[in-house]
Parts: structure tokens; sequence; C-alpha cells
């Protein structure tokens, strides 16, 4: 009981600190501080995925792209489309979802490291097309002027109001991801990832649980790409490459699969560390690839210890 | 439709196919001997191409390109494989080997580490802007039942499938090809055998990424453009062709790679030459899907 209590009041004391952290590094730093924020979301997403399914997804990005795109489609002058923010991001959230249950089909019976590669295909033909279906996506010249949130009258703009919006996804992705993880299907994902065959064997229809993996860890994605388009105001094909993919996995693995402390720890290393080392910048990849066997190598299981047992990604 | 002009889409295919296999039979090597996917495969196909660019162009810069073209061309492949096959076994040593027992997908993990540090390597090197072949592939050619083949495109199928030759023959006929055989087999009774599995595997590694090399310094002499982003979609694509072939079979991994190559370059017959790189995704997963031990393959239980 007493440790439990130390553990609310540390979170509790966390968590003051981020609601009042803005109020102290300025403007510049909220907007990387949200950056952080939606790295984390799809962090979260992607656990559900790769920690909790054991699914090795090298193509999440095409759910980020495919939401923020949804967003800017139905939210910009562009259709002269202007749908409400509380009505369109579930709705993006709902596409996001419809796509990743249509990825989980064909993928279904392929197991470890075939579906990675067929996943990573999946993020560049989503990207492909957004770059080459001028008509509706406007091609690499991307979408500009994209609606910012408004609620009652008030538009969120400054990067306070969006780190602050971020801090609410976060939130809700992180209650949301506690009570699947704890639910019958959270279950079901971990027996399924420990060993398919005996999972099957105790009546888990793998068929389905993967297909709910899927599209549920899409749907962290679609949140965030809308969020992310709102903010920006404009995007392009070149914001949904393969390296955002790679870099939400980097975070799992940093972190430690599993864990979601460990995916904002892993977050803050990744997207705000480069920010500290700008005149690194040309390095910042070369480290990165170096740091990623090294840590594949010495720390399998990432820097915080995965929850309940959980074992690094295995097929 | 004009046949001729059909024709010379499948000459040009098969030039291409031809590089896509000589790269598809590393990942085909590897697979079938450690069952992993050498994600890095085509970050080596990239250095090759970039170490024959920098022979040649000190070769250029010395005055000599120009007197003893074709001897350049074997000096920057012959540098090109070396520095491949070194890098290919040094990949294998120190950021697979320590994974050899770890989870399956660790090492894959690694191999992305892998290749996103040769990339920012060379992108480094090269301060990121693309650097252009010298001018050196003679534009002849010759004319076949009305269809133009150049002398370029008939070395590059002619050197790959002499390489495939070379390959198959080095698996079947040599102590260290039939090594490799039986390490894919069965490591533990290799091992058993007096072969050492470790080093076999690091040949394995050398050898693959030696044909890689090859691959990457005639793309460079074929296009003229290379940068450091090019290993990428070709890695794929290869990957794709072994996997169409049947993973693991040396002579499915050739065959793959001309097929795709073909249907790459008939593609743009019905769709827009942009949608090029869709084609090959798409026969990838519609292969695993439908026939996912692929066209020559053997069935292996549930190894994947």
């Amino acid at each position: 009981m007493e440790s439990e209590y130390k553990k609310r009041l540390f979170y509790g004391l966390v968590f003051l600190g981020l609601i009042l952290l803005p109020q102290f590094v300025g403007n510049y730093w909220s907007h990387i501080l949200g950056d952080v924020g939606l790295y984390v979301m799809l962090g979260i997403g992607l656990n559900v995925v790769v920690g909790l399914a054991g699914l090795l997804d090298l193509g999440y990005v095409a759910f980020f792209g495919v939401g923020a795109y949804s967003y800017a489609l139905l939210a910009s002058p562009h259709f002269h489309i202007h749908i409400p923010f509380l009505v369109l991001v579930p709705l993006c959230i709902l596409i996001a979802m419809i796509l990743g249950a249509l990825l989980g089909l064909p993928v279904l019976r392929m197991r470890g490291d075939y579906l990675a590669i067929v996943t990573l295909g999946f993020g560049e033909i989503i990207r492909i097309f957004l770059n080459n279906l001028d008509p509706v996506t406007n091609g690499p010249k991307g979408l500009l002027r994209i609606d910012p949130f408004r609620i009652f009258g008030f538009t969120i703009d400054e990067p306070v109001e969006w780190y602050y919006t971020i801090l609410l996804g976060i939130l809700l992705s992180t209650f949301f991801y506690k009570r699947i993880m704890d639910s019958k299907i959270g279950r079901a994902w971990m027996a399924m990832r420990e060993d398919q065959t005996a999972a099957e064997l105790m009546g888990i229809d793998l068929l389905r649980y993967k297909l709910l993996a899927f599209s549920i860890g899409a749907s962290f994605g679609g949140l965030g790409g809308a969020i992310f388009a709102a903010r920006q105001g404009s995007i392009f094909p070149e914001n949904f490459s393969l390296i955002v993919s790679i870099n939400v996995l980097c975070i799992l693995i940093l972190g430690g699969m599993g864990s979601i402390r460990g995916v904002i720890l892993g977050a803050f290393v990744l997207v705000g560390l480069p920010e500290l080392l700008r005149e690194f910048e040309q390095f910042r990849m070369l480290l990165f690839g170096l740091l990623l066997i090294i840590v594949t190598i010495f720390k399998p299981t990432g820097f915080f210890r995965p929850e309940k047992g959980l074992k690094i990604v295995n097929d | 439709m004009d046949l001729s002009l059909l024709a010379e889409q499948i000459v040009n295919g098969l030039s291409i196919g031809g590089v896509y296999a000589l790269i598809a039979l590393g990942y085909t090597l590897v697979y079938g001997i450690l069952t992993m996917i050498n994600f890095a495969h085509g970050e080596i196909f990239m250095v090759g191409s970039f170490m024959g660019y920098w022979t040649l162009a000190f070769l250029e810069q010395k005055g000599l390109l120009w007197d003893w073209p074709q001897l350049s061309v074997i000096v920057a492949m012959s540098l090109s494989v070396i520095t491949c096959g070194i890098l290919g076994s040094a990949l294998e040593r120190f950021a697979y080997r320590p994974l050899r027992t770890a989870p399956r997908l660790a090492p894959l993990i690694s191999a992305i580490g892998a290749s996103i540090f040769l990339q920012n390597l060379i992108m480094v090197m090269v301060k990121g802007r693309m650097r252009v072949y010298p001018d050196i592939i003679p534009l002849t050619g010759i004319e076949v039942g009305g269809i133009f083949v150049s002398h370029f495109q008939i070395l590059i199928i002619g050197v790959s499938l002499l390489l495939m030759v070379a390959l198959w023959i080095f698996i079947r006929r040599t102590k260290v090809g039939i090594a490799m055989r039986a390490v894919a087999e069965d490591k533990m009774a290799a091992s058993l055998m007096g072969i050492d599995v470790n080093r076999i595997i690091q040949v394995t590694f050398l050898v693959g990424s030696s044909l890689a090399a090859v691959a990457g310094v005639m793309v460079g002499m074929y296009y003229s453009q290379i940068n450091h982003m090019m290993g990428f979609i070709p890695g794929i694509k290869a990957f794709t062709a072994a996997v169409v072939g049947g993973i693991g079979n040396i002579p499915g991994a050739m065959l793959g790679g001309f097929l795709l190559g073909i249907l790459e370059s008939l593609s743009v017959n019905i769709l827009p030459a942009q949608y090029k790189d869709v084609v090959a995704f798409s026969i990838l997963v519609a292969v695993l899907v439908f026939r996912p031990r692929g066209i020559l393959g053997e069935v292996v239980g549930e190894r994947v």
C-alpha cells in the first residue's frame, strides 16, 4: 500500500511538472516538446502492435500519414471542406483503423521478418500514392492552410496550446492503452506473442486478434496524424517517409518494449536530444544507427524493465 | 501493340533483372544459412557502387581512365568487391553474430541499425550530394530483329549469368560450398563433422556482399547517377525477387530477379512509371499470400 501511494505521488508530481513545463521554456521548446509528445503517442500505438501482440510493423507511418491526410483533406481550402475537428478527429481515427484492418488481412499468415518487410512495403506504397495522386493529394506540393482545432470560438494555434492538446492526447492514449492491456484482448495478444501455437490451442482466434491489434494500433497513429496536420498547418508526402516508422520503433527499443515510461523516455532521447545537438545534425543518424546495434546487442530489453514479464519481440 | 517496343522493354527488364538477381543471391544465401533477412544488404550494394565511383574518379584524375577504360572498370569492380566483402563479413561479425541466439527479430533490428549507419556514413562522406559516374560505357550496340540492344546491356546480363553459374559451381562442387550447404542444413551436425560454422557463415556474407558490389558498380555505370539512398529500393526489390523465386534457393533467386525485372519493365504499359515500385511491392505481397515458398522453393515446415 505504502509503495502504491508513493508511486501515485511520484506520477502526480511528474504530471504537475509536465503541466507547468511550458511556462518556463517558451514557445520554441514547447513546439519541440509537442514533437516529443506526438512521438510518444505513435510509440504507444506501435507498442500495441509490436510490444503487446508481437507483430513487427515497419510501416506504421502509413497510419500517421493517412490520419494526417484525412484531416487535411477534410479541413482545408483544398476541397473547400471544413469539418469541425470534434467530428473530424474521430473520423480520422476510424479511417486509420479501417486501413489497419485492411493491411492486417493479407499479412495475417506471415510471421516475423516477412511481416516486417511487407509492412515496410505497405508504408512505402502509401507514400508513393500520396506523392503521385496529384488530383487528390496535390502531390509533392502538399496540402496547405489546414484548419487548426477550433472549439467554442477558441482557436488552438500557439505552441503552448498545442502542447496541452498533445498532453491531453497522450493521457487519453495511456489510459486507453492500460485498459486494453489489462482486458481480455490484451491478455490474448500477449499469449499470442509468447507462443502463437499454444495461444491458438487455448482457443484464441488468431485472425481476429491480429486484426484487432493492427486496427487498434493504427488508431493512435490516426489521432497523432490528425493533430500533426492541424498543428503544422501544411503537410507534405515527405513528412511520412520510412524514417518515421524506424524512429518510432527505435523509441520502443530504446525505452523498453511494453512500457509507457520507456516510450516517454525513448521519445525524449530520440526527438529531444538531437535538438540539443543541432550542430552535430549530420552525424545524428550515423550515431543513431550505431546506437541501435549496440543497444540491441547489450540491452535487448531497453532501458526500462518491461512490465509484467514482457519479453522483447518474439515471433 | 508494337512488338519491337515490347521486345525492347523485355531486354531492359532483363538487364535490370540481372542486377536484382545478383543482389537477391546475397539475401538468399544468408537466409538459407541463418534464416535471417540481412536488411543492410541493399546498403552494401550502395557502398559497392560508391567504391566503384571513387576508384574510377581517382583513375580519371590520374589520367589513366581514358587510356585503359576496360582495365579501369575491372580495377574498380575488384576494389569494390574487396571492400564490400570485408564490410559484409564485418557486419556479420559485429552486428549479427552476437545476436545469433537472441529472439529472431533482434538481428533484424540490429540490421536496420547497420543500414541506417551505412547510409549516413556515405551521406556524411559525400555531403549528401549525388555523384555521377564517368561516361565510359560505349553507346554502341547491335540490332537484333529490329530492336537495339546496347553492348552494355549484353554485358550486364552476361556478367550476371556468369557469376550465377560460378556461384552454383562453387556451392555444388567446392569444399567450402559443400560446407555451406551442410551448415544451412544443420549447424550442430555440421560442427560435429569438423566444419567451422562461424567461418562458413562469414564466407557466406563475404560471397553475398561481393555479388552485391558487382551489381553496385554495374548500376552506377548503367544509370550514371548514384546517391546514398540508392540501396533501399533495389534492396527491397531484390528481396522480393528472392522470395518470388523461393528464398534460400539459388536458381530461384536468379529466376525471381529476371522475372521481376521484366514484369516491372512491362508494367509501364499499364501504369504510370511512378508506380513501378508499387508493382514490385504488390508482387511481394501476392507471392507471400498465395505461394509463400515461391516458385522453386521447397516446403519447409513452420520455419518462418
